[in-house]
């Protein structure tokens, strides 16, 4: 359990930084890389979390396709590279206030929900597999629901973005 | 380990979204910062299936990231859209709608 | 074959897929139909199999019946043989004979399923029901569809899209043939839907000509109007019986377990579907355009089988209809008076139609309507008797009209033809033979069948329905009158059309003569018994009656066993359908009667004008209720918007800058000059605040969102 805790402390806090990093960086590639180390750590929790399905996924879709999505766009809107102090607008102190605000109300919550509550030490675990049964057959209308969706946006992203 | 554990780095992550979403200026940095918002609420949902013992936690975190993928999809090109109109992607200066 | 009747519906599939991705490279794309005929001879075959194996599998359970005058005895005595063990829900025996006759065996439908798709633990399943109806729809389905098959090699050659025309003849017959093979009410929505889809694509086969392309939007668009109650129904269905299998739906209704206003529901709903598909009043007018398409797409699709979906939607949940329409014991009911005034109405239409597909299409509703007015009055075996025989011969009469255009240039229109009897002596002689069969005369295929519903007609319940056997009788009338008019027009007289008409190739006239066969003997699949005995073919000639009958609910519906037939009725209609070509052949061949009737009176104008404007339903439809819900809606959203919007920002507006000259005036100007600077300022500090506000900016708008988030966060945490 320690070592579980360590590492989750480990995967935590860099992901919590480079989150950090990832929203002032002045910076807009570093700001997309940060989001790459975000992304991979959580990936990491969620194997934590006995996901390894969605963990792989994370990695497939978010870090591999997503990702080199938000780099084609920052480089199609021919963003200035290098250093650059206009990234963050004046109200940024209002956005301050405004997450913090909200951090700590949800913080205070969850702290008073759930107290010390505890993960079961032996969870169930659930394969790939079961995953795989449950989106087919329990949960086959929302899977044909986004489906479609991703259709649409597909359809919606090559109508707008086509140059006419 | 802790539920809470989890569930704060969640909400630390969600309000480092909302704060990039409030604060940048530059469109695609709001759609990276609205990824880490989605993505906190992905370690909710893990957390609260691992929690109860059931398997409807993952199937919606799969869930949510295809959708994610569509949203970053059509996103970006609204923000290519956007340059093409403006020549720039400064979500400050898309005040169109302004009283 | 009965278990794997799922080959049936899968060849036409896998024919369909061949020939689009096959079909441009044999022959320089006009050799489509080296793939579609002989597939759809397999499945011909593999339909008869199926039919026979069906006939095995009752004769095998049941002793066979007794030829001779027994029938009728051992039939009423089998009245109460339902309640078998093995089903799941066990009948409710009514009745002293239900108790006496025990549990005698009757054949069960083979049924085999797999799970297609399952959500939130309901399995949905796909599979076959093969029982004496589906097994008569195939037959009919699959022998229409081969000659249709055959006859288009000439008919469409050296098209332009020859390949999409196989292609598509091969998918509708897979989806009609899934659609009558459906196990559960999901299954038949989607091959209702498929098959619908096929219509709409073939009707706008020619699709550059504006006219066929409007047929075929407006073809698919009615359909759309019975599609959201056939929907609907279902649904009901489904939730009044807690499965979507047809059978247990079925045996549920038939046996009083879901209670009546559900079933009147789901029956109403249906019969919306019905109205559009099977073209019945108010929805039929559909149908005579969608005669834009390719004259053996009419017949196949548009007389012989898709649109008897309908009909056989309504027979395969009778006990649905039956119940909720209270067939057994009300003297009238919804679905008669809408068969028996659609026949009516849709045959007085045929008459002032100078286009002879139109005639054909209007009397296929007429027919239409006789099979649902049929199954209204309870004579389920005569509805679907008379569908097997108007099947072959309206195709024949359908692919008749398509020879003769095909001989005279491609023309539809009876004013330019005439005298066609001497060079096209085939399609002549099957044409008379096809609408001798149609008008009833004896002893031809449609006499037997139109005999059996108005017998129906009759005696269906306790007292009958005398306006449905008026109905019929003055139906039996015209019929055989507007057919003579067609033979009139088209094949007798002077030729008024330009080049030289030719009879046609035997591959037109080939399909043309089996068809014609089966108009003159289709009648001895379903003889009546006393019929039957004289001519010594005993059990042999009633096919349907003693294989096609749900006898499952035979306790609950005694209509279903045939009511005796009535000489004098027989007789009755046979005149009618004589007088009736009698009068049109003095009127046209001897010149005799009131000529120039609309020219001299009033009355007999208005009334021609009313039939040739189709009772004005297209002008009602798009002149009256698409424009009129299109219209006063957007009028209604216009002034909304102007009026009510408008008002409300500009007042906003308007009060905003308002209160900021209030301000303005009363506070700055008219307080003394000591407080001025002070209050000014805080004056313009809320104009700027308020109109920081409208900035238009998404992240202002952002952080009040998620501000306001927070501050309710807040306030619940402290409260709760």
């Amino acid at each position: 359990m320690v070592a579980q805790n360590i590492a989750f402390a480990f995967i935590a806090s860099i992901v919590a930084l480079s989150a950090v990093r990832t929203v002032t960086t002045r910076n807009i590639v570093h700001a997309a890389l940060y989001l790459v180390a975000v992304l991979a750590g959580l990936g990491a929790l969620y194997v934590m979390l006995t996901a390894e399905f969605v963990a792989t996924t994370q990695f497939l879709v978010y870090i591999g396709a997503v990702m080199v999505l938000f780099l084609f766009g920052i480089m199609l809107t021919r963003a200035p590279l290098g250093h650059l102090d206009d990234l963050t607008g004046k109200q940024w102190p209002v956005a301050l206030g405004v997450a913090t605000a909200l951090a700590a109300v949800l913080v205070y919550a969850l702290v008073d929900a759930f107290h010390a509550a505890e993960l079961p030490r032996n969870p169930v675990i659930y394969r790939t597999a079961d995953v795989g049964d449950s989106v087919f057959s329990t949960y086959l209308i929302p899977f044909e629901a986004v489906s479609v969706l991703l259709l649409a946006a597909l359809i919606g992203a090559v109508v707008l973005a086509r140059k006419d | 380990m802790l539920v809470n554990q989890f569930l704060i780095l969640g909400a630390v992550l969600f309000c480092t979204g909302v704060y990039g979403v409030l604060a940048r200026r530059n469109a695609v940095m709001v759609l990276m910062s609205i990824e880490l918002m989605l993505n906190a609420v992905n370690i909710n949902l893990l957390t609260f299936g691992l929690m109860v013992g059931s398997i409807s936690g993952q199937v919606f975190a799969l869930f949510i990231i295809a959708i994610a993928a569509a949203e970053v999809g059509v996103g970006l090109a609204l923000v290519l859209l956007i340059y093409r109109n403006r020549s720039n992607i400064d979500v400050e200066e898309l005040d169109l709608m302004h009283g | 074959m009965l278990e794997n009747a799922y080959l049936i519906p899968l060849l036409p599939g896998l024919s369909f897929l061949a020939i689009l991705l096959f079909g441009k490279r044999i022959k320089g794309g006009q050799g489509a139909h080296y793939i579609g005929v002989p597939v759809l001879a397999v499945v011909w075959v593999l339909s008869l199999v199926a039919v026979f194996g069906w006939i095995n599998r009752v004769d095998d359970v049941t002793p066979a019946t007794e030829a001779g005058a027994t029938t009728h005895e051992t039939a009423a005595a089998g009245v109460g043989t339902a309640g078998d063990p093995a089903s799941p829900v066990v009948l409710a025996a009514e009745g002293e004979t239900g108790a006496e006759a025990g549990h005698e065996a009757v054949a069960q439908p083979v049924i085999r399923s797999a799970t297609w798709w399952s959500n939130a633990g309901e399995n949905f399943r796909i599979g076959t029901l093969v029982d004496g109806l589906s097994v008569t729809l195939l037959f009919v389905v699959s022998t229409v569809s081969l000659l249709v098959h055959i006859y288009s090699i000439e008919y469409v050659r050296g098209d332009e899209r020859y390949t999409h025309y196989y292609a598509f003849l091969s998918f509708f017959s897979a989806a009609m043939l899934f659609f009558v093979l459906s196990q559960n009410i999901i299954q038949m929505i989607v091959g209702w839907e498929l098959v619908g889809v096929s219509s709409f694509v073939l009707i706008g086969h020619w699709w550059e000509s504006l006219d066929n392309s409007n047929a075929a939007m407006k073809a698919f668009m009615t359909n759309r109007v019975g599609d959201v109650g056939l929907l609907v129904g279902m649904i009901i269905l489904y939730f009044a019986a807690g499965s979507f299998e047809v059978p247990v739906i079925n045996e549920m209704a038939a046996s009083g377990q879901i209670r009546h206003l559900l079933l009147l529901a789901a029956a109403g709903s249906l019969t919306a579907a019905v109205m559009s598909k099977s073209g019945q009043f108010p929805l039929h007018t559909w149908l005579p355009d969608a005669m834009a398409g390719p004259t053996p797409v009419s017949a196949l699709i548009h007389a012989a089988t898709m649109v008897v979906a309908g009909v056989y939607m309504v027979a395969r949940l009778y006990p649905v209809f039956y119940e909720g329409y209270s067939i057994g014991t009300s003297s009238i009911n919804g679905l008669a008076l809408l068969g028996g005034f659609t026949a009516f109405m849709a045959a007085a239409l045929a008459f002032v139609q100078w286009d002879i597909k139109k005639v054909l299409a209007y009397s296929t509703i007429s027919q239409l309507g006789y099979m649902v007015m049929a199954l209204g009055v309870g004579a389920w075996t005569a509805a679907i008797f008379h569908l097997f025989t108007h099947a072959l011969f309206k195709a024949c009469l359908f692919l008749g009209a398509g020879s003769v255009s095909h001989a005279s240039h491609h023309t539809f229109d009876m004013r330019e033809m005439g005298g066609l009897r001497k060079v096209m002596p085939h399609t002549y002689k099957t044409f008379v033979l096809a609408s001798l069969a149609l008008a009833g005369v004896f002893p031809l295929a449609g006499f037997w069948s139109k005999d059996e519903i108005l017998v129906g007609a009759m005696r269906g319940q306790q007292s009958g329905y005398p306006l449905m056997l008026f109905f019929g009788l003055l139906v039996a009338f015209m019929t055989a009158a507007y057919m003579t008019r067609v033979i009139w027009y088209t094949f007798w007289g002077e030729y008024r059309g330009h080049g030289t008409p030719h009879e046609s190739p035997a591959l037109i006239t080939g399909p043309l003569w089996i068809l014609a066969g089966g108009a003159v003997l289709g009648g001895l699949v379903n003889l009546p018994s006393a019929v039957a005995d004289k001519i010594g073919l005993g059990g042999a000639a009633h096919l349907i009656e003693t294989y096609a009958e749900p006898v499952r609910y035979l306790d609950q519906f005694s209509t279903f066993s045939v009511a005796a037939p009535s000489l004098g009725l027989a007789l009755t209609g046979l005149a009618l359908a004589l007088g009736g070509i009698l009068a049109v052949y003095l009127y046209y061949w001897r010149r005799l009667g009131p000529h120039g009737l609309t020219e001299q009176s009033v009355w007999a104008r208005r009334g021609y004008t009313f039939l040739v404007n189709k009772y004005y339903l297209d002008h009602l439809y798009t002149g009256i209720i698409a424009r009129g819900v299109r219209g006063p809606v957007a009028q209604a959203a216009y002034w909304v918007n102007q009026n009510v919007i408008d008002r409300i920002v500009n007042l906003v507006g308007e009060s905003a800058r308002e209160t900021g000259r209030w301000v303005y005036t009363n506070i700055d100007q008219g307080v003394v000059d000591g407080t001025v600077n002070g209050l000014s300022s805080g004056a313009e500090a809320t104009g700027e605040g308020l109109r920081v506000i409208q900035s238009g900016r998404v992240q202002q708008y952002g952080s009040l969102l998620f501000g306001a988030a927070a501050v309710l966060a807040i306030i619940f945490t402290i409260v709760i």
